[in-house]
């Protein structure tokens, strides 16, 4: 009987071999390797890679890419179809805002599910078996983006603001306060955070970036539909519907109470979510 | 060193993997067996940490796998050649597998040399390699953290007979230098040519395991002469058992009394040898047939 797959294959070399294993393991030329149990990955390095990996490829660079060119848009539009006169920063951050409350969302979400679309997934935790290091490393990464993405954004409207100054001529109007500035990045943050927790609990970027607009866009539309005729729904939404009060973070000062029902419905749409998923993640089998 | 013991993984009532228990030693190469759906990737996958076992363990260097403080530089995996992402280039994925290991870049090159792929290939984006392209690209991120075990699925899979023949001896070579082989595949021929010790399984459950010497070795004679009647009469005169086969003699007796009764009678053999693992091939195409969609014609 041939034992070989095909006439043009060999009998293997002829390594033999009888020490059953008790010689070490020869280093091969170029080895980086080194002797021993090998040191820990520190989670630096894991932030690091995990944060590579969400600008590496095409469609990571371009995604990140649109919040540069969403927010030059946004400024560019503002100055040429704005009534200039009237412009402020807050104008400007408004308008550049609002594509960022749609980009950064999706970026949350795919931070996630692009190892389960791609399934580098497999690859990933055979490298880092602690799949909660994996998904730590990816959420202070979201987060980080989520901030210096606002800034750039405002940095954008900023100089939107002062080329209408000297196209108008009238003082620029500087009238965005730090804690406003804050509310904005919050509640685009939250925004990131609800991605992120569907991200984990679907594991498929269809599915979670679909979740998000139902949550983000359907939801509200219902929950207006509801008010309307349901006078306790009206008056009590606010604690059940995330929308409502993430939405008063970008132009309104909260309410003591606004902000209770913000701490609510966080948990309820965020907090639950993400702990839902993260056991889904810890638990289910890679394949 | 890999030791699995007494590994079971259920779905619903279903075992895929049940009770399987076997030792990969360093040094050797051993080949994990099994029709498709046997429980080969489950049980590599148990191995690795993606699975959660139901029962039993499965330790690595003495450790679970999810225990080894920083993997790729102990164990090379390649489960599944095509899971990596198609937008990369294959140089980026073993820069990011690097990064993450803490190997220096010059590791890259040298893998990338290692596994025979070109400057122009490591450019170029997954999702325009072959399976062949693919499963070097995997075998070199496997060897990235110069481990001392390497677990791979079907490695061989799309491979031409020159890539096959490569990844032979580079796992030869590996095993020679005191590293720990797992290798998988559903073709006994496949394996049985770089295994020392193999590992059999169908339906979830260990059916044969040992060195290969000893699981090929049938206990039979193959025996042949120009008159293989007569040949047939001494045979069965000293009381052995032989079976005609494709002009030839299969017996039930180590090829030393076989000769014997020959000489005796007078009869020139034309050939005398140990007869091939007959037992195996059947053994295996049996686990096959029971398995597989050919079953009914098999």
């Amino acid at each position: 009987m041939s034992t070989t797959l095909s006439p043009t294959v060999a009998p293997a070399s002829p390594g033999v071999h009888a020490d059953g294993g008790a010689r070490r393991l020869a280093k091969r030329p170029g080895s980086g390797a080194t002797d021993g149990t090998p040191e820990r990955i520190p989670f630096g390095r894991v932030l690091l890679v995990e944060l590579q990996k969400m600008f590496d490829t095409r469609a990571g660079f371009w995604l990140m890419a649109s919040i540069v060119i969403a927010s030059v848009i946004a400024t560019g539009a503002t100055v040429l179809l704005g009534d200039r006169d009237s412009l402020s920063f807050d104008s400007f951050a408004a308008a550049v805002g609002s594509p960022m409350s749609i980009v950064l969302p999706v970026v949350g979400v795919l931070a996630v599910t692009s190892e389960w679309s791609q399934r580098t997934a497999l690859s990933t935790f055979t490298l880092l078996p602690s799949r909660r290091t994996v998904i730590g490393a990816k959420l202070v990464d979201v987060l980080a983006i989520g901030a210096v993405s606002m800034l750039l954004a405002l940095g954008i409207g900023a100089f939107g603001n002062l080329v209408t100054s000297l196209v108008t001529g009238n003082d620029a109007v500087w009238d965005i306060t730090a804690s406003t500035f804050a509310k904005i990045v919050l509640a685009n943050e939250l925004g990131m955070l609800l991605g992120f927790a569907l991200g984990l609990v679907f594991r498929s970027s269809p599915a979670a970036v679909v979740g998000y607009f139902v949550v983000n866009f359907v939801l509200p539309g219902i929950s207006g539909a509801l008010a309307s005729s349901q006078h306790w729904w009206a008056e009590h939404a606010g604690w059940f519907d995330l929308n409502q009060t993430r939405f008063l973070l970008f132009d309104s000062n909260l309410t003591g109470e606004q902000w209770a029902q913000l701490g609510i419905t966080t948990l309820l749409w965020i907090v639950v979510p993400f702990l839902v998923g993260l056991r889904l993640v810890m638990r289910t089998e890679v394949k | 060193m890999i030791t699995v013991d007494s590994l079971t993984r259920s779905y619903g009532a279903h075992a895929a993997v049940d009770h399987v228990s076997f030792t990969a030693e360093p040094g050797r190469v051993t080949g994990f067996l099994g029709p498709n759906g046997a429980g080969k990737s489950t049980t590599m996958r148990v191995i690795v940490g993606l699975t959660d076992p139901s029962s039993g363990t499965a330790e690595i260097l003495g450790r679970r796998f999810a225990d080894l403080p920083n993997p790729g530089r102990e164990v090379g995996v390649l489960l599944d050649a095509s899971a990596q992402h198609a937008g990369r280039t294959g140089r980026e994925v073993l820069r990011i597998n690097a990064r993450l290991m803490g190997l220096p870049a010059s590791r890259v090159d040298a893998m990338l040399d290692l596994v025979g792929l070109t400057d122009e290939e490591a450019g170029r984006r997954v999702r325009n390699y072959s399976l062949g392209m693919r499963q070097r690209l995997g075998i070199a991120s496997a060897l990235l953290g110069d481990p001392s075990v390497l677990i791979l699925d079907e490695p061989a899979n799309g491979l031409d007979p020159a890539g096959i023949r490569w990844m032979r001896d580079l796992l030869r070579g590996f095993a020679d230098d005191g590293g720990t082989v797992l290798l998988s595949s559903h073709l006994l021929n496949e394996i049985e040519v770089v295994a020392d010790d193999l590992v059999v399984i169908g339906q979830g459950r260990i059916v044969a395991a040992g060195t290969k010497q000893s699981l090929l070795a049938s206990g039979e004679t193959l025996v042949r002469a120009a008159d293989a009647t007569a040949l047939g009469e001494a045979l069965s005169a000293a009381g052995l058992t032989a079976t005609a086969t494709d002009g030839g003699l299969l017996v039930t007796a180590d090829s030393a009394r076989v000769g014997q009764v020959a000489f005796a009678a007078g009869i020139a053999v034309t050939e005398l040898r140990a007869a091939d693992g007959a037992r195996l091939e059947e053994m295996f195409l049996e686990l096959t047939a029971s398995t597989s969609r050919e079953g009914a014609a098999a």
